[in-house]
């Protein structure tokens, strides 16, 4: 089926508009984490970077789960809208990879004079990573769209099953080698003071996560639309 | 059962060719073989022994020995379209995988069969018996490998890029099983009790159950047309 | 003879589509017992993707493909009553010809696998190089083996795409002479060929298949020259 391109341009508007008020939340609650929120006692500001990088990882490994979930539903319903939507959404985890990716390392300069530590995000965000690589590695070489569609499904729905023995596999590497905790928080549970901003900026990444899928969603569909295909 | 009969006739029949030819199988036991001297020549001799290189310098080895091995289940096939006429026939295409997962396996046990005693030469690994044990955890580190890889080399075959494309999808896949073989291994090296590598095994052995009812699931997806 | 009343295999509302493009479009094909349907069309007409369909190696986007019966794309059991020939040979190179046909026989879940095989190296005249690799056949050898592999398991449909490709004219006098034996034996026979008079005189009806539509659909005439004529204009319409 050829997508319409007017529900295209619809949902890429839906998208836009939901990024944007999402970007906008999000502009507040920073602001709040700011000015509004004290430093943690050991860490200080660089503490905040957390508000980034939970948030983010949250969002990366949701938007993995959805391309394998999408996977096994278009194997169900066969409906080609569902692979365009598996591409969004894994090259929206990635972008979100990429912000723990390049903050992580900031972060673990200023506070632990080291560019990398294997801490247990940051080797879980770098895995993720290179599945998602591989994800588009292997779209890229594949010419019908049918059967980037089916293997890209098979790809993603593998991956799926993999993601619970890698949190496994960083756990236990984890627990061999203490590394600086870059961040966690302090070991006795936030103060609500500081784990307010935290929740807030879970829900907002979430439906930053919506608003960038839905747009990048629609955009995927205005190509098919546009170049007469399915995908 | 005509499932199990058409998977053992496939796999019996990419054994026979593969023996007939050795190509594979030698290259990739030499593969091997090369990988450890440039473990031995690019360590640091003054602070890393060859005993302490040994548990970590066996499982990239094994690693990568399966990626070199996996290639050639599918592109056997190509070569006259040999594929379509098992395709044709009315056998169920899980019947397929299974044949072409013992086939991998097998392949990969004749691989880790040379490798292992040069491992055991060249890194001065002491002959104890739980080495065993570690013949076990590289039985089950190849199960894992080989069901993934089987699916994931029946996709590239396929691809222009299939020698890159297959290290690439599949080496994030084999990080778990390794780690968990590898844990195990320095664990048995290190003297201590049995029992603590038991986990590692139960570990391995969830990840080869895990993914091989997968793998059966999903191959039948790849066949499609 | 053909027997319309009861046709053995049954295409009815065949699509096919690759994304937009459409290869094959509400085609319905019945062919019965004793038949060899020809198929020609120009490149590109959907030839190939008709037979792929018909042989169970894909799937139509619509329709449906009955056998004997059975429902071809749902029940795998099904795939057993096709035997499929193509211009690539299906066999092993590495593995001599009579390994290649026990391969073939286990696939099938035959019985009597050795006395099975060895009548189908004499019936192909293989068995002198029987137990020779198969990839030291020449090209007419080759197709025997194929023959031999695709007509192993006593198939009702025999299905063959462009399979007097590279065969020098000895090697295709065996071919036909082959089909002959099949048609007359009861078989079910369609061939897509690019040149209509590699089996002219064998072919009971002829298909034109053009843009992934049936454009002609009758039983073969008489005169080549005469079809021939007729089936360059409507490539021209």
């Amino acid at each position: 089926m050829i997508p319409d391109l007017q529900a295209a341009e619809r949902t890429i508007t839906r998208g836009r508009i939901l990024t944007l008020f999402s970007l906008l939340l999000l502009a507040g609650i920073y602001v709040m984490a700011f000015k509004f929120t004290p430093p943690e006692a050991m860490q200080g500001l660089a503490f905040k970077i957390l508000y980034v990088h939970a948030p983010s990882a949250w969002a990366a490994e949701s938007a993995f789960v959805l391309v394998g979930v999408t996977g096994i539903l278009y194997f169900w319903l066969k409906d080609p809208r569902l692979d365009i939507f598996a591409e969004a959404s894994a090259e929206v985890g990635m972008v979100f990879g990429t912000v723990i990716l390049t903050t992580g390392p900031i972060w673990g300069r200023t506070i632990w004079g080291a560019y990398w530590a294997w801490d247990p995000r940051l080797t879980f965000t770098l895995l993720l990573y290179l599945i998602f690589a591989g994800y588009f590695a292997l779209r890229s070489a594949v010419r019908d769209p049918a059967e980037r569609a089916r293997f890209s499904a098979v790809l993603g729905i593998m991956g799926m099953l993999l993601v619970p023995f890698i949190h496994l596999t960083v756990f236990l590497f984890n627990s061999q080698h203490p590394t600086p905790v870059l961040m966690a928080p302090q070991k006795s549970p936030l103060p609500w003071v500081l784990l307010r901003p935290l929740l807030m900026s879970l829900v907002v990444f979430t439906l930053l996560y919506f608003g960038f899928v839905t747009t990048r969603y629609g955009i995927g569909l205005r190509r098919a639309a546009l170049e007469g295909s399915d995908a | 059962m005509k499932t199990l009969r058409a998977a053992l006739a496939i796999a019996a029949k990419d054994l026979r060719i593969e023996w007939r030819t050795k190509t594979a199988l030698l290259t990739s036991t030499v593969f091997a073989a090369l990988v450890f001297l440039i473990f031995v020549f690019s360590r640091d001799t003054g602070t890393l022994s060859l005993r302490e290189l040994a548990p970590s310098v066996l499982w990239v080895t094994l690693a990568l020995a399966v990626l070199t091995a996996l290639n050639r289940a599918f592109l056997l096939e190509r070569e006259n379209g040999a594929l379509e006429a098992i395709l044709l026939a009315p056998v169920s295409r899980s019947a397929i995988f299974w044949g072409k997962w013992l086939a991998n396996l097998g392949f990969v046990l004749i691989i880790e069969g040379v490798a292992f005693p040069l491992w055991i030469l060249f890194f001065a690994v002491e002959l104890r018996p739980i080495l065993l044990l570690v013949a076990l955890l590289a039985l089950l580190a190849a199960i894992g490998f080989t069901a993934v890889g089987t699916v994931f080399s029946a996709m590239t075959v396929r691809t222009r890029f299939a020698e890159l494309l297959l290290p690439v999808m599949l080496l994030p896949f084999m990080i778990p099983p390794l780690f968990f073989a590898s844990q195990g291994t320095v664990r048995l090296f290190e003297g201590r009790p049995v029992a603590d590598a038991v986990q590692w095994l139960k570990l391995l052995t969830l990840y080869d159950i895990a993914f091989l009812v997968i793998a059966t699931m999903l191959f039948p997806k790849v066949m499609d047309e | 003879m053909p027997d319309a009343e009861s046709p053995v295999i049954v295409a009815k509302g065949l699509e096919r589509r690759f994304g937009a493009l459409v290869a094959l479009c509400g085609v319905d094909l019945s062919v019965g017992a004793g038949e060899l349907v020809l198929v020609v069309g120009p490149n590109g007409a959907g030839k190939s993707t008709l037979m792929r369909i018909l042989a169970g190696l894909a799937t139509p986007t619509k329709g449906r493909v009955r056998v004997g019966g059975m429902d071809l794309h749902a029940d795998p059991e099904a795939r057993g009553a096709i035997g499929f020939l193509s211009h690539q040979t299906l066999v092993y190179d590495d593995l001599t010809a009579r390994e290649n046909l026990r391969f073939a026989a286990a696939l099938h879940g035959l019985d009597g696998v050795e006395a099975r095989v060895q009548q189908a190296l004499d019936a192909v005249g293989l068995s002198h190089r029987s137990d020779v690799r198969a990839g030291t056949f020449s090209r007419g050898m080759s197709q025997r083996l194929a023959i031999a592999r695709a007509t192993l398991h006593g198939p009702p449909v025999l299905l063959l795409d462009e399979p007097f490709t590279g065969l020098d004219s000895p090697g295709a006098d065996a071919l036909r002479q082959r089909l002959v034996v099949e048609r007359e034996g009861g078989r079910v026979l369609v061939c897509v060929t690019h040149e209509p008079a590699e089996v002219w005189d064998i072919a009971t009806r002829v298909v034109v298949l053009r843009g992934g539509r049936i454009a002609l659909d009758a039983p073969r005439p008489a005169d080549l020259a005469a079809f021939r004529a007729t089936y360059a204009s409507m490539l021209v319409t």
